[in-house]
């Protein structure tokens, strides 16, 4: 769910219309995820593979390198760990960081 | 000021409104009684005589399909359809309403199948009544005209936009020859103005999304949204239609009275029919009858306020609706005004009649009948019989 309070009807934009691009980011929707990503810095070979196949845009990299993962909006599909070609990043099960 | 009088059809009445109004873009399938309407317009593209995007469409679906498109990307569109062809529409009318797009739309009144028919009856728009879209029904020709220019003011008023449809009854006034008066094009094009567009697709500076997912947590905001556009739209109904009267001289509210005020008796009507019972309101009139009508022109939004400011005088009123609502406790006029007379200190004896289904005609015998009946009632002090069906053979 959204971290953001939720409005009344005065305070929307009427029709459902999303009239701000770019503001799917400001819902975040990394609750749902069930197991983690996690990179070992290490193995990475900064390929960006993982970045071209996210499908929700979570792997955040700058000047040609990853910076991190983003757990606000990273659902656990697991599709970056599956295409890694050097198997870089475990899937964990989120029990283990609500420990 | 001399006066124009055209001889032509209701469904040419409103091809030549929406010839003057111009639209940017029409998306219509042809399905009768509406195709001799279609059929016109498409004349008038072929004629070169408007600017109007003409899509051909390979259904109904389709029709209001392209229709919300073009409304999205900021066009001022229209369309047109009966029956089945609303019927096919359905998903989409909703989702017109639901983005707040101020389509016009003109609905020529018919059955819906099955078994299949092509005569009017009402049972098409009463079925989108729940739609979100504003309803204005016409009496004949004249009004299908006007009240077609009107709708484009009504729908894109900036605290409605909200899509509108106008209806005529099918064959009685899309197909029977009438005398209009038409307004001047440079009057017409005035008094429309030009459209603008609130969040127009095309306007890439910026970016926007129509119909995206919208959930538990914001939905119902929206439908309340829908609810109070709808509700404002009936201020705007008044207003436009006082605008109208100075460049038509013809007057328009949200319903007619016909010797109402100091009635004792009276029907409630929709379109044709009212035209019908005026007749026999001067007939019983002359004979000193205290008789009178209430033409409903706007039923969505319901009026209910001035509804039962007209009505709460009246010793008797009968209802007439030219559909059923099947299991329903009446018709869906009926259902309405029967509600709202609830608000009434003082609650009139009142009666539903269902009639003229399938095309069915009613007279003025028929509606005599009714004001007889009216008259036993308020001798009697009480209804015995609520939901009449009128003309059908037992």
């Amino acid at each position: 769910m959204s971290n953001t309070k939720n409005l009344g009807w005065k305070e929307i934009p009427e029709g459902g219309l999303i009239i701000e691009a770019g503001n799917a980011a400001k819902y975040e929707t990394g609750s749902w995820r069930s197991v983690r990503p996690v990179r070992d810095e290490k193995k990475c070979t900064n390929c960006l593979i993982c970045w071209v196949y996210c499908p929700d845009s979570s792997i955040l990299v700058s000047d040609g390198k990853i910076k991190n993962i983003d757990y606000s909006h990273c659902k656990g599909c697991g599709i970056c760990a599956t295409e890694c070609p050097v198997k870089a990043i475990e899937m964990v099960d989120e029990k283990e960081f609500n420990k | 000021m001399s006066k124009k009088i055209t001889a032509l059809t209701g469904n040419e009445a409103v091809a030549y409104a929406i010839k003057q109004i111009n639209p940017d873009v029409m998306a219509a399938y042809p399905i009768t009684p509406q195709t001799a309407l279609v059929q016109k317009f498409s004349e008038y593209v072929a004629d070169g005589l408007v600017d109007t995007e003409f899509i051909t469409v390979e259904s109904e679906h389709s029709a209001m399909s392209a229709c919300v498109g073009a409304a999205a990307a900021g066009g001022r569109v229209m369309t047109a359809t009966s029956a089945n062809g609303l019927a096919l529409m359905f998903e989409i009318v909703y989702i017109a309403a639901s983005n707040r797009l101020p389509i016009v739309m003109s609905v020529v009144n018919r059955a819906l199948s099955a078994p299949i028919n092509i005569h009017c009856d009402h049972s098409d728009t009463m079925g989108a009544r729940d739609s979100g879209w504003i309803q204005l029904y016409s009496e004949n020709a004249q009004e299908a005209y006007d009240n077609t220019i009107q709708a484009i003011r009504i729908a894109e008023h900036m605290e409605v936009r909200l899509p509108v449809m106008v209806m005529q009854d099918g064959f009685i006034t899309s197909h029977g020859i009438d005398c209009v008066e038409f307004i001047d094009d440079e009057k017409v094009t005035k008094f429309i103005g030009k459209y603008q567009p609130r969040y127009p697709l095309l306007d890439v500076n910026h970016p926007v999304t129509y119909g995206p997912l919208d959930l538990y947590d914001y939905y119902f905001e929206h439908k309340r949204q829908q609810a109070e556009a709808i509700k404002k739209s009936q201020k705007v109904v008044v207003e436009v239609g006082n605008e109208f009267k100075q460049i038509s001289g013809r007057e328009y509210g949200l319903f007619e009275e016909y010797h109402l005020s100091d009635a004792e008796r009276a029907i409630v009507a929709l379109s044709s029919t009212a035209g019908t019972a005026k007749q026999v309101v001067d007939e019983l009139r002359a004979k000193g009858e205290k008789v009178g009508l209430l033409k409903l022109r706007l039923f969505r939004p319901f009026p209910y306020q001035e509804i039962i400011q007209a009505l709460s005088h009246l010793k008797a009123i009968a209802i007439l609706d030219r559909s059923d609502s099947f299991g329903g406790f009446g018709g869906p006029l009926f259902t309405e005004i029967r509600s709202a007379l609830l608000e009434s200190e003082k609650i009139p004896q009142n009666v539903n009649y269902i009639y003229g289904l399938g095309g069915r005609d009613i007279n003025q015998v028929d509606i005599t009948s009714i004001y007889a009946d009216l008259e036993n009632i308020v001798k009697k002090g009480k209804v015995e019989e609520r939901i009449k069906y009128l003309g059908v053979r037992e």
